[in-house]
């Protein structure tokens, strides 16, 4: 398993990203919907979708243009909302980090949420991957994300409000990213870590531009690293 | 909000976005980062996913912000779910069972 050529952890990756579908498609035809009511031309919400290619983000941005704030702000609001990718940058270069620019530029550009998880999830379990087999699970996991959030987002625009209520669609992103997280917590350190995380980012909920968030995602990651640390004390005593 | 100042917006958090995922990835390369800091990025994941959903969960859009009894307890029912079988396709299935359930039961849609 551990000596696959890269070609079978692409398909690897495309297998692990189906699941995830379920989270990009209701996410992009959501968008595609509040998108549409807030007036946005199809080539706008398209581009939208293409260019950023980060639905909490997008749909941070509509709100504040809606109620037409200034550029600047939504601009600062929806990179506030994304400062956690550069956190997944950190994470994926030790790992990545030896590959040539180029594809490091375009795995930059499909570092999302998912791509992120799923390796976070296969990097750690096969350490003896080579750079070019990791590559190839990453890219692996957005052949399917990429096409399947523009395919969403166009659906979502032709459907516009015709969405009924109870399909209660701005539930679908916490369950998906919940459903992954339950599998990651696997030692106290990872509990400890979530935990950090879930009560300051409720405590912080009101400091604007989402940085709430990124404070309590610092202070969480000390705390997990501090608990490992106690762990292996622990251990080796 | 005129076309090019929606562009503008499009075009720089597009941009934006990019330098964010790019930055370590491109800057760092192939350097070895230090235990420290890799025992650190060990819990990216964990440190930001659960905030980035905690309030969602707690004060939902649909309810105007006010806590809602199916949401939340579809939220609890995924994470456990997906804690105890590793599973994640289980989990949500467990957790849009328990939402629509709840829903319908309750005839209070979104």
């Amino acid at each position: 398993m551990a000596r696959s050529k890269p070609k079978n952890t692409y398909r690897m990756g495309i297998r692990d990203a189906l699941p995830f579908l379920l989270v990009v498609g209701p996410f992009g035809l959501l968008f595609g919907v509040v998108a549409a009511e807030s007036g946005l031309s199809v080539a706008q919400s398209m581009a939208f979708s293409t260019v950023v290619l980060a639905g909490a983000s997008q749909l941070a941005a509509l709100q504040l243009m809606v109620e037409n704030a200034p550029v600047l702000i939504v601009v600062a609001t929806a990179l506030a909302v994304n400062l956690r990718m550069a956190m997944y940058s950190a994470w994926l270069a030790p790992w990545l980090g030896a590959a040539p620019l180029w594809q490091r530029a375009l795995a930059a550009y499909v570092n999302v949420d998912q791509s992120f998880a799923c390796s976070a999830v296969r990097f750690e379990q096969y350490p003896d991957w080579t750079v070019a087999q990791r590559m190839a699970f990453f890219f692996g996991v957005v052949t399917p994300i990429a096409p399947g959030w523009l395919a969403m987002t166009a659906l979502g625009l032709w459907l516009g409000e015709g969405i009924p209520a109870w399909m209660a669609l701005d539930f679908a992103m916490p369950i998906c990213f919940l459903a992954l997280i339950g599998p990651m917590l696997r030692t106290a350190a990872h509990l400890a870590a979530a935990g950090t995380s879930v009560l300051l980012a409720l405590l912080l909920a009101g400091i604007p531009y989402n940085l709430g968030l990124l404070i309590a995602a610092l202070v969480a990651m000390s705390v997990g690293a501090r608990v490992e640390l106690w762990q292996a004390r622990g251990t080796a005593a | 909000m005129s076309d090019g100042t929606i562009w503008m917006i499009i075009l720089a958090t597009g941009v934006g976005t990019f330098l964010l995922r790019f930055s370590f990835l491109g800057a760092l390369g192939g350097a070895n980062l230090p235990e420290w800091v890799l025992r650190h990025l060990r819990y990216t994941a964990v440190a930001v996913l659960p905030g980035l959903v905690a309030p969602l969960v707690l004060w939902p859009e649909a309810t105007g912000g006010d806590p809602d009894g199916p949401r939340f307890a579809a939220a609890v029912a995924t994470v456990v779910v997906g804690y105890f079988t590793r599973n994640v396709l289980a989990a949500i299935g467990t957790g849009a069972v328990t939402l629509y359930g709840l829903l319908w039961l309750t005839g209070l849609p979104g």
